[in-house]
């Protein structure tokens, strides 16, 4: 299922753990959909010296957050407010299509530990630890089944074509 | 490879016997049962032969009561929309529970879809329906009700002989998804009372892709195959006698070895269960003490997800089955076990582990110092242990 880049990740997960007294933390996640990510970073003149995470989730988010907190290692703030869920999966050298949702997850956690330090920085009110939603969709306005592709009636809780369940957003 | 399976419920090895005599069938080129030549009345006879066989495993009373299917699915589907149009003068409604395999949540939904309603019955946190439930779902408008034998996630036996009464008392059609309980716990269509029963041949070590259902005589149930009169008018196509051979032996070794099969299976769950918290702490078993298959275990273990679970014991060669949204492909936790009031977090860390005949003690042990390990380093990494290990 996943190909050796990612095997490695999972089996060898790099950066795990908790810093207590980090400079930035940030929390994504939704047990509903089974994934969890907590980012820890501490920052030295404007560069991350060192990043840890904590994750509850599937090979994929695993995996996704071992790589992610090897891209950001060294990067200056900066940089690192640029790097996407797209160049982690890149750097895993691909993830099933289905499994993309899970690394949705890396991103948002590092961009949100970095709003937290910054707003610790100004000595603004702490931004709040936020959970990320379900997932969004990807086609404007208009709804997909996930599984079949077929265009969704509103507000259904099943796709009409395949039966399948579908969350509550859709 | 060697592999420990703790995955039989999504497959079985076919005993030695089953592959024998399917070799056997292949090399035979055995006829079309429908034709009237000597050829095809010689495996006519085969087909009548093993028909007996695999309704003796259920103890019908006519052999034409077992239909022969492409499995356990077809029998559901079968079973679901045949009753639900066959019906369809006398009323619209269907009773059916939570728990029940997509086979029948989503046949159901279709029909839904097509006018007919649904109650979906609760069920209480062993998974258990409670049969007084089901009286008091059934108006004059029920055609059918759909109650699983038992439960492919959580193992859990439902009271069908009690709701099988009421059923009978009712007039209304009773159909039980079998699939996992045929060849691994005595089942009795008589003593059941069931008007239908699906069943499917790997379970008992047959091949995949064949099944059966069984319909009462008298049962209106329309065809789910339109096309020639095989299977006394009930599915058309030409039989897949290969299949139906393997099914058959299946049957034979299930009907005469099941207690000692029973008993395997008995002793290797019970060790272990007892011997689980030497190795594991901070998890529930969702599947209940009694009532419950014999060869199956759902265990939630908290603060982890069952896909990383079920990659690491891979990595060790060992097959489990896990129940987390990741792993199905579902985006959300199992229906099942929000059903029976696990939290999503704990469902997405329940696996399914399933034993058979080929699992030895040996097994057991590699399975419970494998899964230690695995615990503890995805508990390690988990922030929800975090959370715990704080306060």
């Amino acid at each position: 299922m996943y190909n050796k880049v990612v095997m490695d990740h999972f089996k060898n997960p790099r950066n795990v753990g908790v810093i207590e007294d980090a400079d930035g933390v940030g929390e994504v996640g939704n047990p509903l959909c089974g994934d969890m990510m907590t980012i820890y970073l501490k920052i030295k003149d404007e560069i991350i010296d060192d990043i840890k995470f904590q994750t509850f989730g599937c090979g994929s988010a695993i995996a996704v957050s071992s790589m992610l907190t090897e891209i950001v290692r060294g990067k200056s703030v900066d940089e690192a407010k640029k790097v996407t869920n797209k160049d982690v999966a890149n750097a895993l050298e691909g993830l099933p299509k289905n499994k993309l949702h899970c690394s949705n997850l890396g991103a948002d956690a590092l961009q949100l530990a970095i709003k937290n330090y910054e707003s610790k920085k100004a000595g603004k009110p702490q931004v709040e630890l936020k959970r990320k939603d379900d997932h969004e969709h990807s086609h404007g306005d208009t709804c997909y089944c996930p599984y079949c592709d077929v265009e969704l009636d509103d507000g259904t809780d099943f796709c009409t074509a395949c039966q399948h369940s579908l969350n509550e957003e859709h | 490879m060697n592999i420990i399976n703790l995955d039989h419920i999504s497959s079985n090895p076919l005993m030695p016997e089953v592959k024998e005599a399917m070799i056997a069938a292949i090399q035979a080129d055995y006829h079309n049962p429908s034709s009237q030549h000597k050829k095809g009345e010689q495996a006519a006879e085969i087909l009548d032969k093993a028909r007996e066989t695999v309704g003796s495993l259920i103890n019908v009373s006519d052999p034409r009561e077992v239909v022969f299917t492409s499995g356990g699915t077809e029998a559901v589907n079968h079973a679901v929309k045949g009753a639900a149009m066959a019906g369809a003068k006398k009323g619209n409604h269907i009773i059916t529970s939570n728990i029940e395999h997509n086979a029948v949540i989503r046949s159901v939904r279709r029909l839904k879809g097509l006018g007919y309603t649904v109650t979906s019955l609760d069920v209480d946190k062993h998974g258990y329906v409670n049969p007084a439930d089901v009286a008091d779902a059934i108006t004059d408008k029920t055609i059918l009700v759909s109650i699983m034998h038992s439960n492919n996630e959580t193992g859990t036996i439902q009271p069908i002989e009690e709701i099988a009464k009421i059923t009978k008392q009712k007039k209304v059609v009773f159909h039980t998804d079998a699939v996992d309980s045929v060849g691994v716990v005595p089942i009795d269509v008589q003593k059941l009372g069931v008007d239908l029963l699906s069943f499917s041949s790997n379970t008992f070590y047959g091949p995949t892709g064949v099944g059966g259902l069984y319909v009462r005589r008298g049962t209106l149930v329309w065809p789910l195959l339109d096309g020639g009169v095989q299977e006394n008018n009930k599915r058309g196509g030409t039989e897949n006698l290969i299949g139906i051979i393997g099914m058959a032996k299946a049957a034979e070794l299930a009907r005469k070895k099941l207690p000692a099969w029973q008993a395997h299976l008995e002793k290797l769950k019970s060790k272990l269960l007892t011997e689980l918290p030497d190795y594991i702490d901070d998890y529930i078993i969702n599947t209940p003490p009694e009532n419950s298959l014999p060869n199956l275990i759902s265990l939630s273990i908290q603060y982890i997800e069952g896909e990383s679970v079920m990659l690491m014991l891979d990595e060790e060669d060992i097959a489990i089955s896990t129940r987390s949204a990741c792993a199905t492909g579902s985006l959300r936790a199992s229906h099942v076990l929000l059903s029976i009031g696990l939290s999503h977090v704990d469902a997405q860390g329940t696996l399914v582990l399933t034993i058979g005949q080929d699992n030895t003690e040996e097994d057991i042990d590699r399975f419970l110092k494998s899964l230690q390990n695995t615990v503890e380093t995805l508990r390690n990494i988990s922030p929800l242990y975090q959370k715990v290990k704080k306060n």
